[in-house]
């Protein structure tokens, strides 16, 4: 039974933390190349509900998901444009992104609320399954899981071993020197958006076609704001945003398990909702009790402009 | 080719030009939204933004729904210079609203002095979850813009509990709402036939307080040296703690009075959807009114006749409300693209010179 418990729960933090950790690894890379997109919320919900209204219209996943990671891409070029060339308060703009994300998302959502799409099957992994206590927790899920593992990955080991990610941690750490050798800063860290972008816009795709298969306006639900504290709690380390993740997803499960176990707590279900967000600030006191430690592994140029030609 | 270059002096003229570029913009980018979706651009424009404005009472409205966006957006434009980034008023909004609630159902009402009950309680209810993010930014170094965004989620889960537990209506047929306020709770209201009230009133005096305290005292200039430059307000010994405590509680305050304005005004009773997300849209406020107080008070007409247009287009339109929150966030947009002009200048580059760079 106990062990039971521990691979519902195991595999219940894996779901709940897959799109964290998608948007946090996203906005990781946006702000080592020194770009602060607070937007993620925003572009998370237009993630959702591209991914949805794609996959209700054509009936494929895959094209789903490919339509959730372009709406993320367009609506953070909008947030590359205004503080790139137009050198516009990043904070400012990346509140507008996800003021106008949300918005933007509900209202071409409304159509669709009462929508469904079928749930994907699992798809379990021969072999690996079989492990006693962990296997099927770990090896018996939706394909877009292994597919978030596999992009986790590589995006830590082009971080932590690629040129790629030595240029991209450079832009971040000193434009003006990044310039002086001779890489495009700009480019990069419009790239660098970008990919934020297209990673939240697939964290948000996971929400509406996989995790909860069904489009509502206020599905997103801060996820897109705690992904931003991922981000911070790792103090912009990428293994620290994957375990700081799946801390989050234990959080956002507990409150399915606790009313599911048939536990009379005598707690009201709005403070077992309300934990992810008090975890969040709790969480965010630990880290930030020590500000060296953010100062040290914070990107220098963290939300900065560069303007090339200007002295 | 065209390049940007720097002005020797930021353009006082641009600074107030861009806002109205940034609303025409958005105004022709709705047209152009209206015709894709394939309804008549004109008709969508009136509808947007003359059906509204058609009789004295919809102007009423008009003034009613800008009311709290100009007074949380005062409230935010204190916190913003000082480089405090307080985007949880939509938070302090609903405590505003359950201090005020608490006083309407609990106390005993006495004419005149009720009214006045409503008000602190409205102001302190703001006050106390803005003072959240304040002291963990002072104590531990939080970041005030996640915390205090956080605290706005657990402010709506509160209100939900309120208003499906403790303090439901008991004959409210079960819907998540209080007992409706006792007229003595109920803020004046100025025109006869029109739901615009006293909150008016209290913010007009609010904006001529904020332009006091911003352009003519010694608190607004020491919160511009340090919004725009930390360590110059260091050196002139200017405490960073009042900094952020005076930030965040004056927003807090400026929200939580707007909140008990909603409760205590056009709803007359607490629900779980006391708000409809004026604390989001009064940051767009502030920014399109250039953090100043006659520009916050236009730019909250702007964003209001957006919601009333919002409305109207529902009705007459058949499309989803939550237009006016495209419209809203396009129009932040393209005020911070204008931006660009206030510190830059577009000069032409001829192709030699070009060549030559």
């Amino acid at each position: 039974m106990t062990t039971e418990l521990f691979g519902a729960i195991l595999f219940a933090m894996i779901v709940a933390a897959t799109p964290l950790m998608l948007v946090a690894l996203g906005e990781l890379v946006t702000e080592k190349a020194g770009m602060l997109n607070l937007g993620a919320e925003g572009l998370m919900a237009v993630g959702a509900v591209s991914a949805f209204i794609a996959t209700h219209t054509t009936g494929s996943v895959t094209v789903g998901v490919l339509a959730g990671m372009t709406a993320g891409v367009l609506l953070s070029s909008i947030f590359a444009l205004v503080t790139i060339p137009l050198m516009a308060n990043q904070v400012a703009t990346g509140l507008a992104i996800a003021i106008f994300g949300v918005g933007l998302a509900a209202f071409i959502g409304k159509p669709f609320e009462a929508s469904v799409i079928a749930s994907t099957p699992a798809w379990t992994v021969p072999g690996l399954s079989d492990i006693p206590v962990v296997g099927k927790a770990l090896f018996s899920h939706q394909p877009i899981v292994y597919l978030a593992w596999i992009a986790t990955g590589v995006v830590i080991w082009v971080l932590a071993r690629t040129r790629t990610g030595l240029v991209l941690k450079a832009v971040g750490e000193s434009p003006a020197v990044g310039h002086a050798i001779g890489y495009p800063v700009n480019r990069i860290r419009a790239l660098a958006v970008l990919f934020g972008g297209a990673m939240a816009g697939l964290g948000g795709a996971y929400l509406s076609v996989f995790y909860t298969p069904m489009w509502t306006e206020d599905m997103v639900a801060g996820r897109g704001w705690i992904a931003l504290a991922l981000v911070v709690f790792a103090t912009w380390r990428p293994w620290r945003v994957v375990l700081g993740a799946h801390l989050f997803g234990g959080v956002l499960i507990l409150q399915l398990f606790v009313q599911s176990s048939g536990l009379d707590l005598q707690v009201p279900s709005q403070l077992l909702s309300a934990m992810p967000y008090l975890a969040t600030i709790v969480v965010l006191v630990l880290i930030a009790g020590n500000p060296k430690t953010i100062r040290i592994h914070s990107p220098a140029s963290l939300g900065k402009p560069f303007r090339p030609d200007a002295s | 080719m065209i390049r940007l270059e720097r002005r020797p002096q930021p353009s006082t003229r641009w600074r107030w030009l861009a806002p109205v570029v940034a609303v025409g913009l958005t105004i022709l980018t709705g047209l152009i939204i209206f015709a894709l979706l394939g309804k008549d651009p004109i008709l969508g424009f009136q509808v947007f933004f003359v059906y509204p404005l058609r009789s004295l009472y919809g102007v009423s409205e008009l003034l009613l729904k800008a009311t709290p966006l100009a007074l949380i957006g005062m409230g935010l434009a204190v916190g913003f210079r000082a480089g405090i980034w307080n985007i949880g008023a939509e938070g302090q909004f609903l405590f505003g609203a359950v201090f005020a609630t608490g006083v309407a159902l609990y106390l005993p009402s006495i004419t005149g002095l009720s009214l006045v009950a409503m008000v602190f309680a409205g102001i302190l209810g703001g006050m106390a979850w803005a003072l959240i993010p304040a002291w963990l930014r002072t104590r531990f170094h939080t970041n005030e813009i996640l915390v205090s965004l956080m605290l706005v989620y657990v402010a709506q889960l509160f209100v939900s509990w309120l208003v499906f537990g403790p303090w439901r209506d008991p004959r409210g047929f079960n819907f998540p709402q209080t007992e409706m306020f006792d007229a003595a709770w109920l803020l004046p209201t100025l025109l006869s036939g029109s739901r615009l009230n006293l909150a008016f009133v209290l913010t007009l005096i609010v904006l001529v307080i904020g332009h006091i305290l911003l352009a003519k005292s010694y608190y607004g200039f020491s919160i511009r040296v340090a919004g725009e430059s930390p360590s110059a307000a260091r050196y002139a010994g200017l405490s960073e703690r009042r900094n952020i405590y005076a930030g965040l509680l004056i927003g807090g305050a400026c929200a939580g009075l707007a909140g008990m304005a909603e409760v205590a005004g056009p709803m007359g009773q607490l629900t779980d959807k006391a708000s409809v997300g004026y604390g989001f849209a009064a940051i767009i406020v502030a920014f399109v009114g250039r953090l100043q107080p006659l520009g916050i008070g236009l730019a909250a007409l702007v964003m209001a006749l957006f919601f009333l247009g919002g409305e109207q287009a529902q009705q007459y339109l058949n499309l989803p409300g939550s237009i006016s929150r495209v419209f809203q966030g396009l129009l932040l947009f393209y005020l911070l693209a204008a931006d660009v002009l206030v510190q830059f200048r577009l000069v032409r580059t001829s192709p030699q010179t070009k060549g030559a760079l």
